[in-house]
């Protein structure tokens, strides 16, 4: 980890975010400034329109609005990576895929059915290592426990360095602790990586502790800033506290 | 070609292997088993094994209405019928987000009744019944020629492209997040599922073809551990339930197709009380 220096001067900005679907609208106008380095969270009560938010940052959803990637220093727009945790996947139990198969499917030309690439379970072993998560490896998907699996599916989605990294309520189904763990390995990825991320929870304690900026949600933006400036605020108390 | 692979068929030490009939009945199980295997292994992972069904039963559709535009070759009228008609529920199944498997029942419900239709009313659908549960004796080397360009593309797409396929199985948001064309690779998916069934559909029939991709590979999965194990198996198992169920029918004198299907099976609920031994 931490091959980049972070510079700061990297800016993701979303101008005039707007989704409807069919006669409804769900976003209104959200305008997000996000800077490498930083965990924005996103919050909100349910149907607020967070997921739709995220769908829309990875193209998944229709919208209106803009998204730019700016390099300030230079001033020049650039493309953007986004890395995306998927909050579920689709392997059961007893589903004859290893946490190879998975890890290789993304970034492996060696067909996983064939036989194992070599030079890929390398980088996967030292990419899962940073996770602690290693001797994983040939473990099936199935018998992983929840945190297990989010590390593993952490793993895949920085490896090729995004610029912005979202995770999409990703603590559901796992314990206390293994939360704590995980937000832990968001701070470090934070930190060593020149990366934003963007992170839909509802934990509000862990929120105020490792949030660098809370965005309050409801189908537009209430309030952004600061974790004390926003569960302060009167628009929280107003959709959490009635 | 064809007598160079009579020959060698015939130094085998099979007496049933005298007979042309059952040299191109062999030669079609030893080409089309593996194809259903692979192709299976991701129509479980999937849960297609519903969609793979109507678009078994959507053929008859697809050679009604070949022979109204007059195509002799009811395998490229029901190819192309097929193809399109899986990117048809294809698109379906994306659009609705629930109870796609009530739509795509809608769809092949139609393309039934329709080909039905058609067929009866210029009176020729005794012609075509032999559709419905299949006649791998009467396979002529034509056919077999079909199955095994078949067999070569097949192998081709899943050597490029299957761990693209597997990528967008798990979740597609995550696959396009990693660049990977969601709707191109899962459309090429479907239109090879469409073109297997198609080109097999006369030796096994739509009554049981969803059998031989569904089967094998579930068998598989109860004792696969990995991807490799997972094709591996499951290609045997194919081939084994094809093979035996061939020598059976012809000594017992039992449909083929059938037989191939039992066997399968059979083996399938063998697998499954192995299951907990295996995985632990």
């Amino acid at each position: 980890m931490g091959k980049e220096i972070s510079c700061g001067f990297h800016c993701i900005k979303a101008n005039h975010i707007g989704v409807k679907l069919g006669k409804d609208e769900i976003l209104k106008d959200i305008n997000i400034q996000i800077y490498c380095k930083e965990l924005t969270v996103l919050i909100g009560k349910n149907g607020a329109g967070k997921t739709t938010l995220i769908k829309a940052l990875l193209g998944e959803v229709k919208h209106t609005g803009t998204i730019e990637f700016m390099d300030t220093k230079e001033n020049i727009t650039r493309h953007l990576r986004i890395g995306y945790v998927p909050q579920s996947i689709n392997i059961e139990k007893h589903m004859p895929t290893t946490v190879y198969d998975l890890f290789a499917s993304f970034i492996s030309k060696v067909p996983i059915w064939l036989k194992i690439d070599k030079k890929a379970e390398k980088k996967i072993k030292d990419s899962l290592a940073n996770f602690g998560v290693e001797n994983l490896i040939h473990k099936s998907i199935g018998d992983l426990s929840g945190g297990e699996l989010q590390r593993v599916l952490l793993a895949i989605s920085i490896y090729n360095e995004p610029n912005l990294l979202i995770l999409d309520e990703p603590v559901s189904g796992i314990d206390r602790n293994g939360i704590k763990v995980f937000y832990e390995y968001i701070n470090k990825l934070k930190k060593e990586y020149d990366m934003s991320i963007i992170l839909v929870s509802h934990d509000f304690d862990l929120v105020k502790k490792y949030a660098d900026r809370v965005i309050l949600l409801d189908k537009t933006i209430l309030r952004t800033g600061t974790p004390e400036e926003v569960f302060l605020s009167e628009e929280y108390k107003e959709a959490f506290e009635k | 070609m064809q007598e160079l692979i009579n020959n060698i068929l015939e130094l085998l030490p099979f007496e049933f292997l005298s007979y042309a009939f059952m040299k191109n009945a062999l030669l079609a199980i030893i080409l089309a088993t593996p194809i259903f295997a692979i192709l299976g292994t991701m129509v479980v992972n999937n849960k297609m094994a519903f969609f793979s069904d109507s678009l078994g039963h959507s053929a008859i559709c697809g050679i009604a209405i070949g022979m109204i535009f007059g195509v002799t070759n009811t395998n490229i009228s029901m190819i192309i019928f097929a193809a399109l008609f899986a990117i048809l529920l294809n698109l379906v199944k994306h659009k609705v987000s629930y109870g796609a498997d009530t739509i795509i029942s809608v769809f092949s419900s139609i393309a039934i009744a329709v080909g039905l239709a058609i067929l009866t009313s210029v009176n020729s659908f005794n012609q075509y019944s032999n559709i419905l549960v299949g006649d791998i004796l009467s396979i002529n080397w034509n056919e077999i020629i079909y199955l095994f360009f078949t067999f070569v593309l097949i192998l081709v797409v899943w050597y490029n492209m299957f761990n693209k396929l597997h990528a967008v199985s798990v979740n597609s948001t995550f696959a396009k997040s990693k660049r990977i064309n969601v709707i191109i690779v899962d459309n090429i998916f479907v239109i090879l599922i469409a073109i297997v069934v198609m080109i097999s559909i006369r030796w096994i029939g739509i009554l049981l073809i969803n059998s031989l991709l569904i089967l094998p590979a579930a068998s598989s999965r109860n004792i696969a551990k990995n991807m490799r194990q997972y094709h591996f198996f499951a290609i045997i198992i194919s081939l084994l339930s094809g093979l035996a169920g061939l020598i059976t029918s012809y000594y017992y004198d039992i449909p083929t197709g059938p037989m191939i299907v039992i066997i399968a099976g059979v083996i399938y609920f063998v697998t499954f009380l192995l299951k907990d031994k295996v995985k632990g």
